[in-house]
């Protein structure tokens, strides 16, 4: 398989009044076409600067990313991304919000309707096609913006913690969904997330970051063969097994992470 | 696959509960509490504008209410009234249109290209402290007595106002929305079409309901010191007669005219912001 994104000695200094923050430091890692690939490791490790960095968003300090053979430099229009942040537009209603990209690739209105209608479905929005974005509650508005990166079907999606302002039951759910989309239509994606049986359930390789500044400090291939049942794989053998050897790497660093 | 978590969304119209009937009937006892004691409070001030002229202060400079509306009456039959305010409202509406158009569009320029705004920076701070009025004197000799120098005094206020509205609006926006778009595939046109524009709206409405007021302003002072015609010539004219009644009713027009706009807009902002929380 071919390398989607290849990340080279990338490191990110925050230049401030007070000095540098070192974000990120010395981070090598390729990731392969069809991966799904989970970021785990404390807050404040860098796991977000490195996303904005392979979308473009901020200038990386030292070091390359290449996507498909093309370097990054400025915005990366070849990625989806749904940020940590909210980034559904407020004056627009969600059907407008999902249609964005379609806009603006002049896909015309019959079918942008039917897409967008397709996608509020798998997102479960269908009843709130009309209502503004401060008529929804956090989880709702990170399903727009779900919604607003598939329809447009980019293949690779960078995803910062996407579900994490879900309930139990719906995380669930927009795990199977998302590993729906991911098989049948063979994206790769890069996941950010702070739940580790999250991560152990829908990736096929684990990162774990070290607390500031972020490294790589361990790399687990997750065995579980796919399709994966997201709402049974927990209590497989080799579920557990990452589970103990993640954890013994993960612990530590958020027990510093805590003190700094 | 079922909706789980849509408990936190309004949406769909909801049963109105009790307490939410009951928060709701006593806002409208309060809206109707405040608009009769607005009502109130006009009607004693007309009555003892109209006891006092005549009994404490001399007609002659503080007429009455009774003569004010005999006379808008009588300038609104005659037509005079509109062949007055139409100008006054040209002059106005053509002023604020130029003066907001370009006001608009340099704010969002200036607001895109930081470095363009530092560079001019300390000369805008410098024009903007000018009182405006102070350049109608200027206009008349460029442009002649007439609707031109008019215009141009009310474009002059307005585009401040606006501009400097506008280029805070366009500071403000949250790069969060512009980098999230671009990667969407949003070019510079589309970013500044969804992005740009509906998130600077609510200050470029607040720059334009405060220039109302000197929109008018500027006419009616333009209106003053160059015209044969308008609400701010009938009001120079009727004080060169001392008729005092004409001067009250020439500033009522402008009181309720000024009044109308900032309603027409206020309206407009609540359709254009309903998006905001
Ligand atoms: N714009 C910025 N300026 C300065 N420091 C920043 C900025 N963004 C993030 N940081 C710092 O970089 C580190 C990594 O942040 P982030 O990537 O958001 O971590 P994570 O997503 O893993 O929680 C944190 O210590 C944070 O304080
Ligand atoms: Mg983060």
């Amino acid at each position: 398989m071919d390398a989607v994104i290849d990340i080279r000695g990338v490191e990110k200094r925050y230049v401030g009044r007070k000095g540098e923050t070192v974000a990120l430091q010395k981070v090598d890692l390729t990731i392969d076409e069809g991966e799904f690939v989970a970021f785990v490791g404390p807050s404040g490790c860098g796991k977000s600067t490195l996303l904005n960095m392979i979308s473009g968003v901020i200038e990386i300090s030292s070091g390359t990313i290449v996507q498909e053979g093309q370097a990054i430099r400025g915005i990366n229009r070849r990625v989806g991304y749904l940020t940590q942040t909210d980034s559904v537009l407020p004056w627009r209603t969600v059907e407008d919000n999902v249609a964005l990209p379609l806009e603006y690739r002049g896909v015309p209105r019959a079918e942008r309707v039917a897409r967008v209608k397709r996608m509020l479905e798998l997102v479960s929005l269908e009843h709130f096609a009309h209502a503004f974005p401060k008529e929804l509650s956090g989880g709702m508005r990170k399903r727009v913006a779900l919604a607003q990166m598939l329809v447009y079907e980019p293949k690779t999606l960078l995803m910062d913690e996407p579900f994490g302002a879900l309930d139990a039951q719906l995380k669930l759910v927009m795990q199977a969904e998302l590993l729906k989309i991911w098989q049948s239509e063979k994206k790769t994606i890069v996941f950010v997330t702070h739940d580790l049986s999250e991560a152990i359930a829908v990736a096929s390789r684990v990162i774990v970051f070290s607390g500031r500044p972020g490294r790589i400090k361990h790399v687990e291939e997750i065995a579980i063969p796919y399709p994966r049942d997201v709402f049974k794989v927990r209590f497989l053998p080799e579920f557990e097994r990452a589970y103990e050897s993640l954890w013994q790497e993960l612990a530590p660093e958020i027990e510093r992470g805590e003190d700094l | 696959m079922d909706a789980i978590d849509n408990s936190a969304a309004v949406a769909q119209e909801p049963k109105k509960s009790t307490a939410v009937a009951r928060f709701q009937a006593r806002e409208t006892r309060r809206k109707w509490l405040v608009a009769g004691c607005q009502i109130a409070f006009g009607l004693s001030f007309l009555a003892f504008w109209q006891y006092s002229s005549g009994h404490l202060i001399d007609p002659f400079f503080v007429s009455s209410p009774i003569a004010v509306f005999a006379k808008l009456w009588d300038w609104t039959i005659s037509g005079y009234l509109w062949y007055n305010l139409s100008m006054t409202l040209f002059a106005t509406g053509l002023g604020f249109a130029i003066g907001a158009g370009i006001g608009f569009v340099l704010g969002i320029l200036f607001g895109r290209y930081k470095f363009v705004a530092d560079v001019f920076d300390p000369y805008i701070t410098a024009i903007y402290s000018l009182p405006k009025i102070a350049l109608a004197p200027l206009f008349i000799m460029w442009f002649g007595i007439g609707l031109a120098s008019k215009v141009a005094v009310s474009a002059a206020v307005v585009f401040f106002l606006v501009f400097l509205n506008t280029f805070s609006g366009v500071r403000e926006v949250n790069p969060i929305y512009i980098h999230a778009t671009q990667i969407m595939g949003a070019n510079s046109w589309n970013v500044m079409r969804t992005v740009i524009i509906p998130s600077a709206t609510a200050w470029v409405i607040t720059g334009l309901k405060v220039s109302v007021p000197y929109a008018l302003v500027g006419t009616v002072i333009g209106e003053f010191m160059s015209a044969n015609r308008g609400i701010g010539f009938v009001i120079a004219q009727a004080s060169a007669l001392f008729d005092t009644t004409s001067v009250f009713t020439g500033l009522l027009v402008l009181a309720i005219v000024g009044s109308l706009i900032n309603a027409g807009l206020k309206l407009a902002e609540g359709w254009l912001l309903r998006w905001r929380p």
